[in-house]
């Protein structure tokens, strides 16, 4: 398409920033900082714009990897392979879009160390911007598991007040999630003779092998997802990050748990994920209801939306598993549009941290008296999470919860249970923060949406309400490569019946 | 047999050793106390064109009727060994003045080590292992009691002594029944000699083990690894964590492989079984220290256990992945204790972990760097550490060691926790008083050590290609 390696300059391009605010920058004074934010703003945005040639030029109708790059690297055991196909290419975006918003929101609200910030953010970027684009297991999981590091860092030094805490329970357990994958890519290395994931993705493992496979790489993408009950890391981590952690975590990270199953766990190993798809539907439903209960229960703003996060995953992981062309669909549609959603929540809840430097919903009543701007964008936001029609919100829970009751309509059941607890927990905490009388003292003098916050909000409401009454974007772009996936499936499940019909 | 001198050629960079070990002490004896900082320059100059020797001398001979065997495994594990021996030097000839412990011996000594160490490396029968072994032994005892007004000091000398001596006594014992039962001490007519397991050979064989092990500081043979590790100064320490344990291992690998490969089966459940609890140990027993030198000495006992599961696949891949784990792991401890070293403030020396309080903000560089190793040493990618792990691991699932690799990889998991908590000390907690300014060589040695475990994954074909080789000259 490009005569040039145009993905691996959008991965790498966030490192060169990274180099140079370490190379060009000395010093720590305002100057320094002002430089760094700069160079870091500019760097994601160049990053965005090119990424933006990805999609310019993105074949839709094709399932086949495209912008493919090869070359040699670490002998046999692995070579560096980079491409994308319709699954990758919309997280690919997404992780362009979200980081310079991530960049603004933390203009004013990080004032130290804010040089290593910046670094941390940018190396992030790269890695997370690798995991989606790499064609290769090994180069895959480096991308993935790098990605610790700086999130390790950016919770521990800047974050709230048990970041100590959060940040090692975030590392250690997405890590023992992880090295169980690991040793399942070098079982597939050893039987297919390759980690190249376009050869791996034709390569028909035993079933007995592929349910040890599924299982080890379902304990990464599930903690990463994360699923009920390898979710508790994610409240913590959430809640003690600084707003743009959150918004990465939230928006991105979370998302490579999913797009992980899609990639590897349903296409590589189709007779374990149908063997095991019952099991992903009660965790997944245990999820919703679950997770949705307790943040019913919320004192605490983010870890509310943490929680409401985990219910949503759980429509993703829900939508995956019945593996049908609507319920993949769904669940890429709703990580997309959860990554705008709760980006924004998230964007939401630190414009009012910073004013006041409390999470703590009893601290807030109110603001649509001194905050009408910000009481709207919320309650935007807060319809979306909802899933409410006319939303991002509404298309991928429609669309898995459709195909969860052609699998199981008792799945389907509980799953539209949590709808109804969404927008419990959700209209509950907007009405305790925004309507009501304006009592408190503190909050009378409180301004509203700042231009700076405005230009990191509007393009995700834009986006929130465009993919809402116009879904067909996102849902073209994969239609090709989910239709590979659900033939593989298919393929599978026909042989399973097939078996079943023989024994007695 | 006429014998010609330029056959010795092969063994030109150990006869340099041996001959420059000799002249230096002849030198110090006669100039005195004075002569250190020559004696320091010489033997460092002697280790350096050993280790070009090494690199430009021949690939492969055989000499000694077979004690002595020259091949691409012999030369990657010397160029490793000298590389760990003189950096070590590098790093402790400025600390040892400072501390007043400055001796003229204390370098030859380590060429002396050096030299045990080579020839270990290129042992090709049971008694130029042996000898190989108490050469390099004898040496390091007296060296680990260098402070010898420390009361600490000579402790770690006695009792790595008595250990050692005992586990010397059980390799000789155990070498012994190995001839008795095959007829040879050369390692490929034992290998010849030992196509069925029988019970003495077995009990030879657990034997030479247990002896080998003490020496990499395989549980259960590892007790002595903290006191000494603590006790002996610290650029001691240095030396001992990379250099020796590099020969150690490059011994055990070979003879397991070449002497004993129809008896794998016999011996690979001893490995595996000292891989696991070696792991498990440096995982667990670590979390507990404070001490940053103790911390290091169960982290290496847990390395050790990590190199020992290529050992146990017993395949190429498997040799190929202990010469790349130890490759990294020398690089890693020399940057690691390049730190250890710096840690001094104006009252002295400090080794709790928790005096790196805040080094984020008192010096950043070095606290990046020691960063990078911690996450490098805790395996996490896309570091050097998780290179050297995923090979081995790789052989591990090739040979069908499930348990292994799982075990293995979970408690590499628990590991991770005690080396990232060095990271939350240095970046999330608030400052302490700062130490003192790294030294020219500290700084050299942790940069390029630093710099080596961030970027070996954008160019590894150097590093793959020559383990490979190395690996290959043993099958």
């Amino acid at each position: 398409m490009y005569d040039w390696p145009i993905l691996s300059v959008v991965t790498f391009l966030p490192l060169v920033g990274a180099l140079l605010i370490v190379l060009m920058i000395r010093g720590d004074d305002e100057v320094a900082k002002r430089n760094a934010r700069w160079v870091a703003l500019w760097a994601t945005l160049v990053t965005f714009v090119i990424s933006l040639l990805l999609l310019a030029g993105f074949d839709s109708t094709s399932h086949e990897f495209q912008f493919v790059e090869h070359k040699a690297w670490l002998g046999e055991i692995a070579a560096y392979r980079m491409g994308v196909d319709g699954i990758s290419l919309p997280f690919l975006l997404l992780t362009t879009l979200l980081m310079p918003m991530c960049i603004l929101a933390s203009w004013e609200s990080i004032q130290v160390r804010v040089k290593e910030y910046m670094i941390c953010f940018l190396v992030l970027e790269t890695l997370m911007i690798g995991t989606f684009a790499s064609l290769d297991l090994l180069q895959f999981y480096i991308f993935f598991e790098g990605g610790l590091i700086p999130m390790f860092i950016i919770i521990g030094v800047w974050g709230g007040k048990r970041r100590i805490y959060a940040t090692f329970k975030f590392f250690l357990y997405t890590l023992a999630g992880s090295v169980l994958m690991m040793l399942a890519i070098m079982a597939m290395y050893w039987q297919a003779g390759s980690t190249d994931i376009a050869a791996l993705l034709k390569f028909n493992f035993p079933p007995g092998m592929q349910t040890w496979l599924w299982l080890a790489f379902f304990a990464s993408f599930a903690v990463k997802m994360p699923m009920w009950p390898v979710h508790t890391w994610l409240p913590d981590a959430h809640v003690e990050a600084p707003t743009a952690g959150s918004v990465i975590l939230a928006g991105i990270m979370l998302k490579m748990g999913g797009y992980g199953l899609l990639r590897f766990s349903v296409p590589m190993f189709p007779d374990a994920s149908a063997y095991f798809a019952p099991f992903v539907f009660t965790l997944s439903v245990i999820a919703i209801v679950y997770t949705s209960l307790v943040a019913l229960v919320q004192e605490d703003i983010k870890k509310l939306i943490a929680y409401s996060s985990v219910a949503h995953m759980g429509y993703v992981t829900m939508g995956i598993f019945t593996l049908t062309q609507e319920g993949i669909q769904g669940a890429v549609f709703q990580m997309v549009s959860h990554g705008f959603v709760s980006g924004a929540l998230f964007l939401c809840v630190g414009v009012i941290y910073d004013r006041m430097h409390t999470r703590d919903i009893a601290a807030y009543g109110g603001l649509v008296h001194r905050m009408p701007v910000y009481a709207t964008l919320l309650m935007v936001f807060t319809m979306a999470n909802v899933g409410l029609p006319g939303t991002s919100g509404f298309i991928g829970e429609f669309l898995t919860l459709l195909a969860a009751f052609g699998r199981n309509s008792w799945v389907a059941f509980f799953a539209t249970t949590g709808v109804i607890l969404s927008a419990a927990y959700a209209l509950w905490l907007y009405r305790r923060v925004v309507f009501g009388p304006l009592e408190k003292e503190s909050l009378k003098t409180i301004l509203d949406v700042s231009p700076r916050e405005m230009a990191s909000l509007v393009p995700l409401l834009f986006f929130t309400i465009l993919f809402g009454v116009w879904p067909q974007p996102i849902l073209d772009a994969c239609n090709a490569a989910v239709n590979a996936i659900v033939a593989r499936a298919d393929v599978a499940a026909g042989a399973i019946k097939a078996a079943s019909l023989v024994l007695p | 047999m006429t014998f010609t001198l330029s056959a010795l050629g092969p063994a030109l960079p150990e006869l340099l050793l041996a001959v420059s070990a000799i002249a230096l002490i002849l030198f110090g004896a006669i100039v005195g106390p004075k002569s250190t900082d020559t004696v320091n320059g010489l033997a460092l100059a002697a280790l350096f064109a050993a280790l070009v020797l090494v690199i430009l001398g021949p690939s492969q001979a055989v000499l000694f009727g077979g004690s002595f065997v020259l091949d691409d495994y012999a030369r990657f594990l010397k160029v490793l060994a000298l590389i760990g021996a003189g950096g070590t030097l590098v790093m402790s000839v400025d600390w040892l003045k400072i501390e007043k412990q400055s001796r003229f011996e204390f370098a030859i000594l380590v060429l002396l080590s050096t030299l045990g160490m080579m020839m270990l490396i290129s042992a090709g029968d049971l008694l130029a292992l042996y000898m190989g072994l108490e050469l390099m032994s004898l040496a390091l005892y007296v060296i680990a009691a260098n402070n010898r007004e420390s009361v600490r000091s000579t402790e770690a000398g006695l009792k790595y002594f008595v250990l050692g001596a005992l586990s010397s006594g059980m390799l000789l014992y155990g070498a012994s029944l190995i001839y008795g039962f095959t007829g040879s001490i050369n390692f490929g007519h034992i290998a010849e000699a030992a196509r069925e397991p029988s019970l003495g050979l077995i009990f030879g064989i657990v034997f030479v083990f247990a002896g080998l092990c003490f020496k990499v500081s395989a549980v259960p043979f590892h007790m002595w690894t903290p006191d000494v590790y603590e006790g002996a100064p610290t650029p001691v320490t240095a030396f001992f964590a990379a250099a020796p344990k590099v020969a150690a291992m490059a011994v055990f690998v070979r003879f397991a492989v070449e002497a004993l490969p129809h008896v794998a089966h016999q011996w690979q459940q001893i490995v595996v079984f000292v891989s696991i609890a070696s792991m498990a140990l440096g995982a667990f027993a670590a979390i507990g220290q404070r001490n940053i030198k103790r911390l290091m000495a169960y982290s290496s006992i847990g390395h050790m256990g990590y190199a020992l599961v290529g050992l146990a696949a017993g395949t190429e891949q498997g040799v190929r992945g202990v010469l790349i784990y130890m490759a990294v792991y020398v690089a890693m401890t020399l940057g690691t204790f390049a730190c250890i070293l710096s840690m001094r403030r104006k009252e002295g020396m400090v080794e709790n972990y928790d005096e790196l309080a805040g080094l984020a903000r008192t010096s950043p560089v070095k606290a990046f760097f020691l960063a990078v190793l911690m996450f490098s040493l805790a395996g996490i990618p896309p570091l050097a550490g998780f290179l050297a792990k995923y090979y081995v691991f790789l052989a591990a699932i090739e040979a069908g060691l499930y348990a292994l690799a799982v075990i293995g990889v979970l408690s590499s998991v628990v590991g991770a926790f005690y080396y990232l908590r060095i990271v939350k000390v240095m970046y999330f907690d608030e400052p302490a008083a700062a130490f003192e300014p790294m030294s020219t060589e500290l700084r050299a040695v942790l940069a390029v050590s630093g710099l080596f475990t961030l970027l070996l994954f954008f160019y590894p074909a150097p590093l793959l290609s020559a383990a490979g080789a190395a690996a290959r000259a043993l099958f």
